[in-house]
C-alpha cells in the first residue's frame, strides 16, 4: 500500500454533492455526521466548499436530466484519486423516482464510477459512518 | 558565519518551523473541537493532509495564468521561511547574529504570505477568487497601519533599536515592554493583527468558506494548495513569535525556555479562542474596526509611549 492511499484514507476530506431532485433529508444527516455527536473529524473526515479540495464526493438525491451534465463536470473537476460514495435511495438506484419524468434515464453509477453505496431513506448517520470506514478499509486492502 | 552554515540552517530552520506549525495547527483545531464539545482530530490530522495534498492531482484551469498560478504559493513559502529563520536567529543568539534593520525587513517578509495569496487568487480566473482576492488586499491595508503602529510603539520605547536581537538583550536586561500600560495596549493591537494575519475568524472573510467557497483558494489542489496550507502553518508560529520577539522579551535561555514556550502557548490560546467566540465580519466591518477602534488604541498606546520617555516614567 503506497503512502498516497495510507495518506488519503487518514484524510478524506468530502465534497457535498448534491445531485438535485431530493428530498434534502440525506443532505441533513449528512450534516449530522460532522456534528458533536458523531464528529466524523475524529477520522480526519472535513466537509470543505471547493471540488478542487475534495477526496470524496458525497452524492445524495435522484439524478435528474437537468443535473446530469453538471454532476459529470464536478467529478471531471474533482482532483484525482477521488472517491464517489452515493449517499441514500436516491442516489444508489433511483428510488421511488425511478419512473419520473424529469429523472435521467441512467443512474448515477453508470454516469460517473461509485466506490460506495449507502443505502437509507435517508441512512442514518451510523451508517454513513460505517460506510465511509468500509470503503477506506477497501482502498488500504 | 560562512554562507554554507547559513543555508544548511535556514533549511533546518525552516523545516522544523514547518514541523511544529503543522503541530500548532493541530492544537487550533483540536481546541476548537473541544469548546465545541466533540473529541477532535489525532495529532498527525495536519500532517496526513499535507501528505494526502502532495499525492493528489495538480489541475490548472484552463483560464488561469499558468505561471502565476503556480509560482505564487513559492513566494508566500518563501517569504515565512525567511521570516522565521530571522526570527528564529534572533531568539537563539541575540548578540551575535542578525543585522541592523532586520525588524523592517521582517515587516516587509510578513506581507508576503498575503500578497501571494492575493496573487494567486487573482491567477486563478475564478471569479469568487478574485473576491476573495479583493477581500484579502482591502484586509491587507486595514491591519497593516495598526500592526505599524505598534512597532512604533516598541521602537519608542528600546529608543530606536532597529534588530531583532537588540530588543531581546534590551528587554532581557531591562524588564520586557508589555509591562507597562503602552506595551499592555500594543499587545493587544498585535493579538488582533496576528488574528487578521492568519486569517483567522473574525477576519476570514477572504476565503470564507460558506459564502465564497474556499475564496482564494477555490481553484487550488495538490501540490499547490498543500503548499498554501504549510505557509498558513508557518505563519501560525511565526506572527506570535515576532509578537513575543517584540513585547515579551523573547524566549531567553535556562530556565526562561520554558516561560519563553509558555508566552507563545499564552497568544496562540488568545488567537485560538478569540476565533472560537466570534461571528465572521463583513469585510467593511473588518476595516472600519482596524482603521477605528484598533488604530485609536494604537495611538493611544504610541501617545503613552512618548509620554513615559519624556518624562522617564517606566510604568506608562
Amino acid at each position: 500500500m503506497s503512502l498516497k492511499i495510507k495518506a488519503l484514507t487518514k484524510s478524506p476530506w468530502v465534497y457535498h454533492l448534491c445531485a438535485g431532485g431530493s428530498c434534502n433529508n440525506c443532505d441533513i444527516e449528512i450534516l449530522d455526521c460532522l456534528t458533536p455527536r458523531f464528529d466524523v473529524e475524529r477520522f480526519g473526515v472535513t466537509l470543505i466548499g471547493s471540488v478542487r479540495h475534495a477526496d470524496a464526493l458525497l452524492v445524495s438525491g435522484i439524478v435528474t436530466k437537468k443535473t446530469a451534465p453538471l454532476v459529470k463536470q464536478i467529478w471531471e473537476q474533482a482532483p484525482k484519486p477521488c472517491l464517489v460514495v452515493a449517499i441514500g435511495g436516491c442516489a444508489c438506484s433511483q428510488g421511488m423516482f425511478k419512473d419520473c419524468y424529469t429523472a435521467n434515464p441512467v443512474p448515477l453509477d453508470e454516469l460517473i464510477p461509485v466506490h460506495a453505496y449507502v443505502p437509507g431513506c435517508p441512512p442514518k448517520p451510523e451508517t454513513m459512518i460505517a460506510g465511509i470506514v468500509k470503503l477506506l478499509g477497501s482502498l488500504t486492502k | 558565519m560562512n554562507i554554507l552554515v547559513l543555508v544548511v540552517l535556514f533549511f533546518v530552520i525552516s523545516a522544523g518551523t514547518a514541523v511544529v506549525g503543522l503541530l500548532t495547527t493541530w492544537i487550533d483545531r483540536k481546541v476548537t473541537a473541544r469548546v465545541q464539545y466533540r473529541l477532535g482530530p489525532p495529532w498527525f490530522q495536519p500532517f496526513a493532509d499535507v501528505v494526502k495534498l502532495l499525492g493528489k492531482e495538480t489541475i490548472v484551469p484552463h483560464a488561469a495564468s499558468k505561471a502565476a498560478f503556480l509560482i505564487s504559493p513559492l513566494i508566500g513559502l518563501a517569504g515565512v521561511s525567511l521570516v522565521s529563520f530571522i526570527i528564529w536567529l534572533a531568539i537563539f543568539d541575540p548578540t551575535g547574529s542578525g543585522f541592523i534593520g532586520d525588524l523592517i525587513v521582517v515587516i516587509y517578509l510578513l506581507i508576503l504570505p498575503a500578497l501571494a495569496m492575493i496573487f494567486g487568487g487573482l491567477a486563478s480566473a475564478n471569479p469568487l477568487a478574485s473576491v476573495g482576492a479583493s477581500r484579502e488586499m482591502k484586509l491587507a491595508l486595514a491591519y497593516e497601519l495598526p500592526f505599524i503602529l505598534m512597532i512604533v510603539v516598541v521602537l519608542i520605547k528600546s529608543g530606536g533599536t532597529l534588530s531583532l536581537g537588540g530588543l531581546i538583550s534590551a528587554q532581557q536586561s531591562g524588564g520586557v515592554y508589555v509591562a507597562s500600560i503602552s506595551g499592555l495596549l500594543a499587545l493587544v493591537v498585535a493579538i488582533l493583527c496576528t488574528q487578521a494575519k492568519l486569517g483567522q475568524v473574525p477576519f476570514d472573510a477572504a476565503e470564507a468558506e460558506t459564502e465564497l467557497t474556499g475564496g482564494i483558494l477555490i481553484e487550488y489542489s495538490g501540490t499547490p494548495l498543500a503548499v498554501f496550507k504549510l505557509t498558513r502553518a508557518m505563519l501560525y508560529l511565526t506572527v506570535p513569535m515576532f509578537t513575543v520577539v517584540l513585547l515579551c522579551g523573547g524566549i531567553g535561555s535556562g530556565w526562561g525556555i520554558p516561560l519563553g514556550i509558555l508566552k507563545y502557548v499564552g497568544l496562540l490560546v488568545a488567537v485560538v479562542l478569540i476565533r472560537n467566540t466570534n461571528p465572521r465580519l463583513r469585510i467593511e466591518h473588518a476595516v472600519k474596526f482596524f482603521w477605528g477602534h484598533v488604530t485609536a488604541i494604537a495611538i493611544i498606546a504610541v501617545a503613552l509611549a512618548v509620554l513615559g520617555n519624556r518624562l522617564g516614567i517606566g510604568w506608562l
